[in-house]
């Protein structure tokens, strides 16, 4: 698989209706992750950030105007996020949702047989998928008690990431987008999180980290961090990148692309 | 975790045809004339081989129902029917001899076959037990009504062993005639109200449940009701006593074939529970709704009544209501016994053009009662669907209380859902609360299912069902996973 075979963000305009108004988020942005890199990207509050990550999982509000997503040699915009998933595109939530009266294991069972059936591979019966999922939560420290729980209902910050990472685990992507996972969550939980992703870490796996602080980036090991503003990367670099910016701030590198 | 997958399959065979059940069954039938007047009912009457004192109560509440009027304080429209525009009593022609399987026309059971009802399993016909192990499960005793006679009934053997009756309730009349008598309208009298008037005087068939003191039914029970003669009314009456400490379960599921013309169907049901009985009455209603565009379907307009007459007995209703173009139940407990509870649970999903105007009454009489109503709605389509529900407290109910949950799910931005509750509390010490809310299904949470690689219907059925759960915990398993297929089929298409 050469670079351009992984993901490839093009010159990529998304806007979003704001009460009737267009608004513009993302604004020409480029990136390009190669099979087996894990990417972080910093960048302050509304620099559009999120809004990447829904646009790449596909989220129907936002608008692609302009440019392109290539995904394992498709057009992955033009895929719905069901099939997005199955081809193997995974966004750990920002703010996982509550999914109430819905049971977690059933949620989980139902999601990973969805995407395996897509992905042309046999369903797990209720028994294979226990040992699946009873091994997973072993790994992350999660109580078993937490697959009889509604999906996310009542799960502390800590919980609903865990679960995301469950999540994550379960359905096996080639590619993890991680919305601002470490928000919220304190130094074991962190640790889990990025154990959970560095574990998943191959040659068929990459990681898009968005985040707004270096720690999470100690547990993670980037091997590339972009600097993103104003709805586009403004600045790529090495592991070194998070640390200057912890140090300094953005403030140079915003002055540097105005 | 099987009942979900199950879904998904019931949705994928589904997807080319809207109701899997329209199909008729083409049986000779025997009919009688179009039309309503007391020689109809003498006629049926007649045909039934039924006794004098049956033949005057019919005819004392047909004289009743011409001096009502149809009610009109339901949230839905309809045309007005016109009743003389119908058959009253349609019936399979029988062969003569024993009621056993080789006896059954093969075009009913083939019918059944479609329908997926248990009823081809030779072993339940013959009334053998599902065999001890991992499988093994309660067995259900099936009492088949087609159109308006029941063509089988199994099991009969284990209930009388309990000393259980468990038959159609024209059998009953002839065999237990005077337990019919002492307790026939007198839950739900003759003239109670324009649907049960007409219901008393023309019904055709139903079943007759009778458990005796101190019993614990030994099966759960289950009646499937389908209407198939083109033009014939349906109407339905069932009779269900529970003596001093005896307790039932009872299953009530219904499909309908396709067809143009709107249907009338009005049951009635009457539930009796004497000192510390108790009666779990289950429904999953898929009568035909209509098709897409609001032409055709069932009327449903059912009168459904359970009498704590003793002391800390209990009735539990609880409805899964997916099909008919019109459905008009309330459910409804008098608590008459000290310390007696009434439950309704219920599930209501109307889709497409149905309107559903669906609650509870829970009368409390007595001091201590107590009753609980857990009602959901799921409007989707250009539906409309009203709660109304009544809990009144008599001065005699002293410390009594009531918990009123409703809750409306919205699918889409052109349907309706109401909530009517009537509250009449007459003693200072009673307690009432009702909580209600109304929600639409979000697109975080429809997004959330879908980036983990749901289909947009499987999302949905999801969602839907976990919003239901409070209810669907409520239904016996065989029940649950049904209820589950048919949430989802009915909510097909509506998201979107």
């Amino acid at each position: 698989m050469t670079m351009t075979d992984f993901l490839t963000v093009t010159n990529l305009r998304a806007r979003i209706d704001d009460n009737g108004t267009p608004k513009e988020i993302l604004r020409g942005l480029d990136l390009e992750i190669p099979p087996g890199e894990v990417h972080a990207i910093m960048g302050p509050n509304g620099s559009g950030k999120s809004t990447l990550s829904y646009v790449l999982s596909g989220r129907e509000e936002y608008e692609v105007t302009e440019g392109s997503v290539r995904f394992k040699g498709q057009d992955l915009l033009a895929l719905e996020p069901d099939e997005r998933a199955a081809l193997g595109v995974f966004l750990a939530f920002q703010a996982p949702v509550e999914l109430p009266g819905v049971n977690n294991a059933n949620f989980l069972r139902t999601a990973v047989n969805a995407v395996r059936r897509a992905r042309g591979e046999a369903e797990l019966d209720a028994v294979g998928f226990l040992k699946a999922v009873r091994a997973e939560t072993k790994r992350l420290h999660m109580s078993d008690e937490m697959l009889k729980r509604q999906v996310n209902v009542g799960f502390s910050g800590g919980e609903k990431k865990r679960n995301e990472v469950l999540q994550m685990r379960m359905l096996a992507p080639s590619l993890a987008i991680l919305d601002e996972t470490d928000s919220g969550l304190d130094i074991d939980a962190l640790r889990i999180v990025a154990d959970g992703v560095n574990s998943l870490r191959g040659p068929d796996f990459s990681a898009l980290v968005i985040t707004h602080h270096q720690r999470l980036l100690d547990y993670i090991h980037p091997d590339r961090v972009h600097v993103m503003a104003q709805g586009r990367i403004i600045h790529s670099g090495g592991p070194e990148v998070a640390h200057e910016l912890e140090a300094k701030g953005y403030a140079r590198y915003l002055q540097a692309a105005a | 975790m099987p009942a979900v997958t199950e879904t998904r399959e019931a949705v994928e065979t589904l997807s080319q045809s809207t109701y899997k059940w329209g199909f008729e069954t083409d049986i000779e039938m025997e009919i009688a004339p179009k039309g309503l007047s007391e020689d109809t009912i003498r006629f049926i009457s007649a045909r039934k081989g039924e006794p004098e004192w049956l033949l005057e109560w019919r005819l004392k509440a047909y004289r009743a129902w011409c001096e009502m009027e149809p009610p009109l304080w339901a949230k839905p429209h309809h045309p007005p029917i016109d009743f003389q525009d119908a058959h009253y009593f349609a019936e399979p022609k029988k062969k003569p001899g024993p009621k056993s399987l080789e006896e059954v026309d093969p075009e009913l059971l083939r019918t059944y076959e479609k329908l997926g009802i248990p009823l081809h399993e030779q072993a339940l016909l013959a009334g053998v037990e599902v065999p001890e192990g991992e499988e093994a499960r309660m067995p259900v005793a099936v009492d088949a009504v087609f159109d308006s006679v029941s063509v089988v009934t199994t099991f009969r053997k284990t209930l009388e062993e309990a000393g259980v009756i468990f038959c159609p309730i024209s059998d009953a009349v002839k065999e237990h005639p005077e337990l019919v008598q002492r307790y026939l309208g007198s839950v739900v009298p003759a003239g109670d109200n324009f649907y049960a008037a007409l219901n008393s005087a023309v019904f055709t068939d139903g079943s007759f449940v009778y458990v005796p003191k101190g019993v614990r039914c030994p099966m759960e029970l289950s009646t499937y009701f389908r209407i198939n003669a083109r033009n014939t009314g349906q109407f339905e009456r069932t009779l269900i006593i529970c003596e001093d400490g005896a307790s039932v379960s009872y299953l009530e599921g219904c499909t309908a074939p396709q067809r143009d013309e709107n249907q009338l169907h009005a049951a009635v049901v009457e539930l009796v529970a004497t000192d510390d009985a108790s009666i779990k009455y289950s429904t999953v209603q898929n009568w035909y709704p209509g098709d897409a565009e609001g032409n055709g379907g069932i009327y449903n307009f059912v009168t459904k009544r359970g009498a704590c007459r003793g002391a800390r007995s209990k009735i539990s209703w609880t409805q899964v209501e997916t099909g008919s173009a019109i459905t008009w139940k309330y459910p409804s407990c008098i608590l008459a016994g000290e310390g007696s509870v009434g439950e309704f649970y219920s599930v209501a999903v109307t889709n497409n053009h149905q309107q559903a105007d669906t609650g509870t009454k829970m009368i409390h009489l007595a001091p201590n009662t107590r009753s609980t109503i857990i009602a959901k709605t799921i409007s989707a389509g250009r539906s409309d669907s009203t709660y109304r529900g009544l809990v009144r407290m008599m001065p005699k109910a002293r410390g009594a209380r009531n918990f009123t949950q409703c809750d409306s799910l919205l699918i889409g931005d052109q349907c309706g859902a109401h909530t009517v509750p009537y509250i009449e509390n007459r003693n200072m010490t009673a307690r009432i609360e009702h909580e209600a809310t109304t929600s639409k299904i979000s697109e975080d949470q429809l997004f959330y299912c879908r980036s983990r690689g749901l289909s947009e219907e499987d999302a949905v059925g999801l969602i839907v069902n976990g919003f239901c759960k409070d209810v669907l915990k409520e239904l016996p398993m065989e029940f649950a996973v049904e209820a589950q297929k048919l949430l989802q089929i009915s909510l097909e298409g509506s998201v979107g």
